[in-house]
C-alpha cells in the first residue's frame, strides 16, 4: 500500500509538470507573434514602452524558450506574477479569494453529496414507483436548469421578490458565522443542485447494478437484514464511482470552476476572479488560476486514487 | 420416514416479465429427510435454482409470484415475513451458490464475511466469533487458516472460495443446506474435494442437503434421492438406483444417455438430446418435454400426472407410455438413451 501511495504521488509531481509545460505553451507560444507577441500578452495592450522592456527582460523573452519555462514558473511559485493592468499580485487575489470559494464549495460539496445520495438510495430502493418517478423528475429538471439561470431566477424571486435572501457578497466565517451562512445559503443551493440530479441518477444505476450481484444475493442468504444488506454490500460497491466523481468536482470548483456561481452571487472567491481575469483578457492571473486549478484537480484526483485503493483491495494488486 | 425436515407442497414460482409471464416453477412437491442427499437434476433453465432460492425466500423480487407451501419443520417460510425469514437464512437453512468466483464480496476481507453471518445470528462477543471462523475454514481444508482470514477474495482460487463458501454455510450449524450448483465452476479434483465436504456435513451434522446440479456424475457420486425437472415440472423422482438403473421418463433417458463414459466405447458423436428446453413463458400443452421426445403419440398432449407407474410406491415419473414400453424404449445400441427423432420416425 505504501508503494502504492508513493507512485501515485510520483505521478502527480508528472502530470503537475506536464501541465505547467502546457500551461506556457498555451500561453506564450502557440499563439505567435513573436517576442512582441508574447511582451503584449503578459503586458497588456496599454502597457507603455517602460513596463513593455521591463516584461521583456523579467520573463526573458529575448532568451530561448526553456528560460522562458524556467522564468515564468519561477515567478509563478515565487508568488511573484503582477497584472500589468492593476498592478495587483496573482498569488495575493487568489489566497484572497479562497475563503469565500472554500466556504462554497465545501459546503455545496457537503449538501450535494448527501442529498444526491439519499435520492439515489431512495430512487433505487423504490425504482419503478412513485417516489423513484417524482426523484427521477427532480433530478432531471436540476440537471436541465443552468447555474446562470437558476442563479438570476433564485436572485429575483428570493432577494428581489421577497428578500428571503441578501442579494449577493460574501462576509467572512470568523467575522459573524451566522450572517456567513446566511449569505451563502442561496450559492450552496444553487451550486448544489445540478450535481444532486447527476449523483442520485448514477447512485441508483449503481445500486440497481449492485442488487443484481450474486454476493448480494449471498449476503442475504447468510441472513442480513435488508438494512446490513444495503449497507455493507450493496452501497459499500456501489458508492465507489461516486466518491471518484466526488473527489474530481470538488476539485474542480476547489480550484474555481464555480465561475458562475461565484459571480451571479458576488463572492469574491477564486472563481470571480478568473471570470474577472478572462474578461479583462489579462493573461498573467488567468495563467496563475488555469495552475491553481490544475493543481486542486490533480490533487483530488491523487486523493481520490489512493481512496479507491484503500477502498476496493483489488486495485491495490494492479498498481 | 419419520417427519421431514424440509417439505415443499405444490410449489408455484411466477416471475412477470416483459415477455411475459415465466412459470418457472410448476407444483413442484417433494420433502427432505435429516441426514438425506436430495439431487435436483435438469438443463439450465428448467426451474432447478429458482425452486432452491425460493426455499429461502431469494426469489421475493417486486415482480414475482408464489403459490403452495415450503414448511421447514413446523414453520411455513414462503409467506413468513422477512424478518422471521431472516432469522432462518443461514442459521438453520444454508447456501452454497454456483459461482464462488462471485459470490463473495470483493471488498470485504474473508473473515468479516464470515464472522458478519455468525454475528447475526448469535449473542457472541466478535473474537470467539472470529475464533469459529478460523475453525470453520481449517476444517474445510483453508491452510493457515488464521493469516488467510484477513485476504480478500481476490486472493484466492475459486476452489478455495467455494470453501469459503461452505465455511460460511456451516458456520451456524445448518439443519438443511442447499447447494445450487457448487462445483460447475470448478475443476474436476477440486469438485471431488468439495462434494467430500458436502458428504462430512452430512454426516457430522446430520443435515439434509438438497444439491441442485445438472453434472449426473456429481448425482451418481454423492445422492440418495434424485428429482429429475424439466420445463419447471418435477418429471421423475426416486432414489439414486431406481432413476440410474430403470429410469422411467424419456427426458431421464436422454440425460443418462448424453453421460459420457470413460469404460464404454468411444461414440463416433456425443450423445445429446435435440432441441432445447422451452421457453418458460411459452411451454407445450401436456407433456413439456412432448417437443423433444422420440416417443411422442396421441396421449402426450394431455398433461401427465406425477405418480408411480409399475415399480416401488416412491418411484413417480410423468410418462403416459407403459412399463413394457420404457422398458423397450429407452434401450438404444444396448445402453439406456433416447434415441433419436429420425430414427424413430
Amino acid at each position: 500500500m505504501a508503494r502504492f501511495i508513493v507512485r501515485r504521488i510520483v505521478h502527480m509531481l508528472l502530470v503537475l509538470w506536464a501541465i505547467s509545460v502546457l500551461v506556457f505553451l498555451i500561453f506564450n507560444v502557440v499563439p505567435g507573434g513573436g517576442t512582441e507577441g508574447q511582451v503584449l500578452r503578459i503586458a497588456g495592450r496599454n502597457a507603455n514602452e517602460v513596463t513593455r522592456e521591463q516584461v521583456k527582460k523579467d520573463y526573458g523573452f529575448d532568451q530561448p524558450m526553456y528560460v522562458q519555462y524556467y522564468e515564468m514558473m519561477k515567478k509563478t511559485l515565487n508568488g511573484e506574477l503582477i497584472s500589468y493592468s492593476d498592478q495587483r499580485n496573482v498569488r495575493d487575489e487568489i489566497v484572497k479569494g479562497i475563503p469565500a470559494t472554500a466556504s462554497l464549495v465545501i459546503g455545496a460539496g457537503i449538501i450535494w453529496l448527501t442529498v444526491g445520495v439519499l435520492f439515489g438510495v431512495l430512487s433505487a430502493l423504490y425504482a419503478g414507483k412513485f417516489v423513484d418517478r417524482f426523484l427521477t423528475g427532480l433530478a432531471m429538471i436540476g440537471i436541465s436548469m443552468p447555474v446562470f439561470w437558476l442563479g438570476l431566477v433564485a436572485l429575483y424571486y428570493l432577494t428581489y421578490k421577497i428578500e428571503l435572501f441578501p442579494p449577493g457578497g460574501y462576509v467572512p466565517l470568523k467575522e459573524d458565522p451566522v450572517d456567513w451562512a446566511y449569505h451563502l445559503m442561496l450559492p450552496w443551493m444553487v451550486l448544489s443542485v445540478l450535481f444532486i440530479g447527476f449523483y442520485s441518477r448514477l447512485l441508483r444505476t449503481n445500486v440497481l447494478d449492485v442488487e443484481n450481484e450474486d454476493y448480494v444475493r449471498t449476503a442475504r442468504a447468510k441472513g442480513l437484514s435488508e438494512r446490513q444488506t444495503l449497507s455493507r454490500h450493496t452501497l459499500r460497491n456501489a458508492m465507489i464511482p461516486i466518491i471518484t466523481l466526488f473527489g474530481l468536482d470538488f476539485g474542480a470548483t476547489f480550484g474555481g470552476g464555480a465561475i458562475l456561481t461565484e459571480s451571479i452571487f458576488g463572492l469574491q472567491g477564486v472563481g470571480q476572479y478568473t471570470a474577472e481575469s478572462i474578461g479583462a483578457l489579462d493573461v498573467p492571473p488567468i495563467m496563475g488560476v488555469v495552475l491553481y486549478g490544475a493543481f486542486f484537480i490533480v490533487l483530488l484526483n491523487t486523493i481520490v486514487d489512493i481512496l479507491y485503493a484503500y477502498l476496493d483491495p483489488r486495485i491495490r494488486l494492479e498498481a | 420416514m419419520s417427519e421431514p425436515l424440509l417439505s415443499v407442497e405444490d410449489l408455484h414460482v411466477r416471475f412477470n416479465t416483459e415477455g411475459g409471464v415465466v412459470h418457472a416453477v410448476d407444483g413442484v412437491s417433494f420433502d427432505l429427510a435429516r441426514g438425506e442427499i436430495l439431487a435436483v437434476v435438469g438443463e439450465s433453465g428448467c426451474g432447478k435454482s429458482v425452486t432452491a432460492q425460493t426455499i429461502m425466500g431469494l426469489t421475493r423480487t417486486t415482480n414475482a409470484e408464489h403459490e403452495g407451501s415450503v414448511r421447514f419443520r413446523d414453520r411455513e417460510l414462503l409467506t413468513a415475513p422477512n424478518s422471521e425469514l431472516r432469522k432462518v437464512r443461514g442459521a438453520e437453512i444454508a447456501m452454497i451458490f454456483q459461482d464462488p468466483m462471485t459470490s463473495l464480496n470483493p471488498v470485504h476481507r474473508i473473515g468479516d464475511q464470515i464472522v458478519e453471518q455468525i454475528l447475526a445470528h448469535e449473542e457472541l462477543p466478535e473474537p470467539e466469533a472470529r475464533k469459529r471462523a478460523v475453525e470453520l475454514l481449517d476444517r474445510v481444508g483453508i491452510p493457515q487458516a488464521r493469516e488467510r482470514m484477513r485476504s480478500y477474495p481476490h486472493e484466492f482460487s475459486g476452489g478455495m472460495r467455494q470453501r469459503v463458501m461452505i465455511a460460511m454455510a456451516l458456520s451456524c450449524g445448518p439443519e438443511v443446506l442447499i447447494a445450487d450448483e457448487p462445483t460447475t465452476a470448478l475443476d474436476v479434483t477440486i469438485q471431488a474435494q468439495i462434494l467430500e465436504r458436502i458428504r462430512e456435513l452430512r454426516e457430522t451434522e446430520d443435515a439434509g442437503v438438497i444439491l441442485v446440479t445438472h453434472d449426473l456424475g456429481v448425482v451418481a457420486d454423492i445422492a440418495d434421492r434424485i428429482l429429475v425437472m424439466y420445463a419447471g415440472r418435477i418429471v421423475e423422482q426416486g432414489t439414486l438406483d431406481e432413476i440410474f438403473y430403470d429410469p422411467q421418463h424419456p427426458y431421464t433417458w436422454g440425460l443418462l444417455g448424453s453421460i459420457t463414459r470413460i469404460d464404454r466405447e468411444r461414440p463416433e458423436r456425443l450423445p445429446a438430446i435435440a432441441g432445447l428446453p422451452p421457453s418458460l413463458a411459452d411451454r407445450p400443452e401436456g407433456c413439456h418435454f412432448r417437443p423433444r421426445c422420440p416417443h411422442e403419440f396421441d396421449k402426450c398432449p394431455e398433461k401427465p400426472p406425477l405418480e408411480p407407474r409399475g415399480g416401488a410406491a416412491g418411484h413417480c415419473d410423468r410418462c403416459w407410455l407403459s412399463p413394457e414400453e420404457k422398458r423397450a424404449k429407452r434401450m438404444v445400441q444396448g445402453q439406456i438413451g433416447l434415441g433419436s427423432k429420425g430414427a424413430v420416425a
